[in-house]
């Protein structure tokens, strides 16, 4: 190696300095994202819980992650014929034993027939397994009562991130002022403002509906039914994912996208940027075939499939007003009803000397308010500036997710804490 | 309301509602409804057409699995619709996917999944109990202990501390920092985040990315889709595809006038094209990067497919850190792995890792900032990842199995390997290097004049006509060289190795007659 004798000491002087890879030398786009959901204020709660392993004293036992809809994770049980069927993918030695029920195994057969080398461990065609997006598309009709949906129109995607991701992809062009613009609701879920910073330029929650006289309308099938010339030219991208609903299937990133009425070469674009991932974890795809094509009445699976899956938006259901009603009952906490989704996004009062307080920290008003809130009892929420709100107002958000018997002495313990430091600031 | 406002205002007005009208859904009522006015719209243009979609992804291309396999799947089609064809299958030979070729999974491998996808099965005296063991300990640090809680954003931490004490084991006792492992989905996953923090800067100062040509299409799809500058450095075919720091000096040299390039891609074994690299090489290479001050990306995917006897697989940060703190301090790097190749072939389940050395500390905030908003990767290709650096060991119950399992893999494909490389090289006109590692053959093959005529009259590269003919004569599908890049005049094809051995030497075969046909034809 031809080092030059005075470089030794130059080199070991050079350090942090010297680095390709810093903060100024970085995308700069990739600087500008931000996603509260798991940003700052989910940082210190790892922290807090690392110190509490570590056995420093707390005014709590445990750190409540009441910040990412992770439904699993906070107890919540999978649904055991989905397991059973990808357990039996997984393993074909399974489909000889007595301890799977019949229609499971005819389930696995048949994805398995479907996979390259009969095999989950084989790449899958980019937009996913074709008989998955048969299955999905099946499973559109009939949820849109009838109004017929093309297997050539869905794509299988790691998650719906991962899809919603590619299509804002594909849109975003353009420099300076016709720099392509996406109009986002406020509050976001922030994968969009992050997208958007990313590119440098959605209806998740299905099965999650609760209160009565509230029903679940397709975009597809609101357009459709609206006729020509919307149903035959409005350009419509639909999302769906395995991780919500009653399934929580987070860590298997399952999702679908649905395009009605795109461009044909615009499409063919978007087969072959999906290509150079290869394709979406078959794992996910499995599981997403088993949501779009449970166990019908007559299967065997059926009944406890379906106990299972009401007992799960029940206790939701439950949870959802549980929290509405113990938000409502703190002054300077207003919670709009939980109609629908896993979360709660209450607003909150907070006295003027607060946000003096935050600025003075440099932080907004809410992140200062859910900072306090994880140091002094353990409960982590996202503040509402993460997903933004109108200027003056603070919010949180706080998932419904936590076990059913921990939740309202959570909902208490969080409305106390807004009281205390409510009196701390007045 | 806003939308009824702006129809307004445009004076535009849909037509009457279509052959649902009468059924249609109240939200479908109310929407019209509010649609009061309704005046005529003609056909307007769609928003999203080749013309104003994002220019980058247009740009794009990725032959491993372009035009020459959409003609594959078209041929099966007919194939399956009774059209009759000079041959009854179409052999897949485009895709680096070894179960879609009938490699069997590992069978510990599967028990671990199986158990921690359906836990009942840990009271099921037909598992081993190691493996039971294994899933315990993965669910135990899963949230909720199941596969379907996110995981944090870098990985389940117990699975980071398994792939640390792998690569510590493998680089002899080099030490590895869990901190520094990203778990990842794929590794193609993590190159393209990667490469994804490094692009800057614009016009002349526009990140330049250095990668080998022939190259795996991923870098240069990811450079496309990032609009930084690609950057090649030629491969020695004459010396078995060797890596010369000289042609990596010329490269950079010339790159240094348009763009700033930044970024040293090396792949090692090598796809398509399957060298392994000395350790002299390696060492030649990371004093070029240190000295040059290029960031260096080591993709090791096929860290486990060596075949040939005189070659041997050396980390990439295992000869960093052997060559002293002057560069083990100093040059930063990142090296890839994943469980789509070696003797594992689980591709579907997307998993792998990424080991980062030397990064500055606000770097690996942003980087795990950014892995945030995909939450994480799937947490069954991450219990996959596990297994892989964490198999049985001897003396443990499934040992003899796995062991078995293992060797009769890459043994298998070690012998593919001698099989391709042999018979290609008694075809007049194809000449096959020798196939050190990885799982491809990448065959230089002479086209004729006329060919390359006719190629041109049909719009496409000449290895791009050449590989569609064989295609349509024989249903083999491989990929042109064109795909990965190759010197100027030159033509190959990429053809993998995975074919069981009898149906291996068929296609062998074929090949070799339809080469000799197109000789003559276009003599």
């Amino acid at each position: 190696m031809a080092l030059r004798a005075g470089d030794h000491s130059q080199v070991a002087m050079n350090g942090l300095k010297e680095k390709v890879l810093t903060l100024d030398t970085m995308n700069p786009c990739v600087r500008r994202v931000e996603y509260a959901v798991r940003g700052p204020i989910v940082l210190r709660a790892l922290e807090l819980e690392q110190e509490l392993r570590q056995g420093v004293k707390k005014p709590f036992t445990e750190v409540i992650r009441a910040n990412i809809g992770d439904a699993q994770a906070m107890g919540q049980k999978p649904i055991t014929f989905l397991r059973q069927v990808l357990a039996l993918c997984v393993h074909p030695d399974l489909l000889n034993s007595p301890n799977f029920p019949e229609d499971a195994k005819r389930k696995a057969e048949r994805i398995l027939q479907a996979c390259g080398g009969h095999s989950l461990g084989a790449y899958s065609v980019s937009s996913g397994i074709q008989l998955i997006r048969e299955d999905v598309a099946s499973y559109i009709e009939r949820r849109d009562g009838g109004i017929p949906a093309d297997p050539n129109n869905i794509y299988l995607s790691t998650g719906a991130s991962d899809a919603i991701l590619t299509v804002l992809k594909l849109l975003v062009a353009g420099e300076g002022p016709t720099r392509t613009g996406v109009l986002i609701p406020i509050p976001q879920y922030p994968l969009y403002s992050a997208a958007l910073a990313e590119l440098n330029a959605v209806q998740v929650y299905q099965d999650n509906v609760y209160a009565e006289g509230s029903q679940f309308h397709s975009f597809k099938k609101v357009l459709t039914e609206m006729g020509p010339p919307y149903a035959t030219q409005q350009e419509l991208a639909s999302f769906h994912s395995v991780s919500k609903g009653y399934m929580g299937e987070c860590g298997f990133r399952g999702g679908y996208v649905e395009v009605v009425n795109l461009d044909a070469a615009v499409q063919q674009q978007m087969q072959k940027l999906l290509s150079v991932r290869l394709c979406p974890p078959v794992p996910g795809q499995v599981l997403l075939s088993m949501v779009v094509s449970p166990p019908a009445p007559s299967d065997p699976s059926f009944a406890q499939f379906q106990a299972e899956r009401q007992a799960v938006l029940a206790e939701l259901a439950a949870k959802a007003k549980l929290t509405e009603q113990v938000f409502n009952e703190a002054p300077g906490i207003r919670c709009n009803p939980v109609q629908g989704a896993m979360y709660s996004f209450p607003r909150v009062q907070l006295p003027p000397r607060a946000v003096q307080r935050a600025q003075e920290l440099g932080l907004a008003p809410d992140m200062f308010f859910c900072m306090r809130l994880l140091e002094e009892t353990g409960i982590c929420v996202v503040p509402g500036s993460g997903f933004g709100q109108r200027e003056g107002t603070y919010h949180f958000r706080m998932t419904i997710l936590p076990p059913m018997e921990k939740l309202r002495p959570l909902l208490e313990k969080l409305s106390q804490f807004h009281a205390k430091f409510t009196r701390e600031y007045s | 309301m806003q939308r009824a406002a702006a129809l307004v205002r445009r004076g535009c007005c849909p037509r009457s509602p279509g052959p649902w009208g009468r059924s249609q859904s109240s939200a479908a009522a109310e929407a019209s409804a509010v649609l009061k006015v309704r005046p005529e719209r003609s056909r307007r243009e769609r928003i999203l057409t080749l013309e104003s979609m994002n220019p980058q992804v247009k740009a794009v291309e990725y032959a491993v699995r372009g035009p020459i396999v959409l003609k594959a799947g078209e041929i099966e089609l007919e194939l399956q619709r009774g059209i009759k064809k000079p041959f009854t299958e179409v052999i897949r030979a485009n895709i680096g996917d070894a179960q879609a070729m009938g490699q069997q999974p590992i069978t510990f491998l599967r028990q671990v999944m199986a158990l921690c996808t359906y836990p009942n099965l840990l009271d099921s005296p037909s598992f081993p109990e190691d493996a039971k063991k294994r899933a315990r300990r993965i669910l135990q640090a899963c949230g909720g202990n199941s596969l379907g809680s996110y995981s944090a954003s870098q990985g389940v931490n117990c699975i980071r501390e398994d792939v640390a004490a792998y690569i510590t084991r493998r680089d002899g006792g080099v030490p590895a920092d869990p901190d520094n492992i990203y778990l990842t989905t794929g590794a193609s996953d993590g190159i393209s985040t990667i490469l994804k923090i490094l692009v800057s800067g614009g016009g002349k100062s526009r990140t330049g990315v250095m990668i080998p040509i022939p190259q795996y299409p991923l870098y240069s799809a990811v450079i496309s889709e990032l609009d930084a500058i690609q950057v090649n450095y030629y491969l020695d075919e004459d010396n078995c595809w060797a890596l010369n720091v000289n042609e990596l000096r010329r490269a950079l040299q010339e790159a240094k006038d348009h763009c700033d390039p930044k970024v040293l891609c090396i792949i090692n074994p090598g796809n398509p094209t399957g060298q392994v690299q000395s350790r002299k090489c390696i060492e030649d290479v990371i004093h070029f990067a240190w000295e040059e001050k290029l960031f260096l990306l080591a993709d090791e995917v096929y860290q486990d497919n060596v075949y040939s006897p005189d070659c041997r697989f050396h980390s990439f940060k295992k000869v960093l850190y052997e060559m002293g703190p002057e560069y083990s301090s100093n040059v930063e790097l990142a090296s890839f792995h994943s469980t789509s190749k070696g003797y594992m072939g689980e591709c579907g389940y997307r998993g792998g890792y990424m080991e980062v050395i030397n990064l500055h500390p606000e770097i690996k905030g942003q980087l795990v900032k950014l892995l945030s908003v995909r939450l994480c990767p799937p947490v069954s290709g991450q219990a996959a990842m596990d297994i892989v650096v964490n198999p049985p060991v001897p003396g443990e119950e499934s040992f003899e199995q796995f062991h078995r399992e293992k060797e009769s893999v890459l043994g298998n494909l070690a012998k593919k390997a001698k099989l391709t490389e042999d018979l290609f090289n008694q075809v007049p006109g194809i000449h096959c290097n020798p196939l050190q590692g990885a799982m491809y053959a990448f065959p230089r093959i002479f086209i004729p004049s006329k060919a390359v005529e006719a190629a041109q009259a049909h719009k496409m590269a000449p290895d791009m006509f050449y590989c569609m003919k064989l295609l349509e004569e024989t249903g083999i599908c491989v990929v042109p060289g064109s795909g990965f890049g190759q010197r100027e005049g030159t033509y190959h094809f990429r053809m993998t190795i995975l074919p069981p051995v009898e149906k291996l030497k068929t296609v062998l075969q074929k090949v070799k007659d339809f080469h000799i046909k197109f000789l003559e034809k276009y003599a």
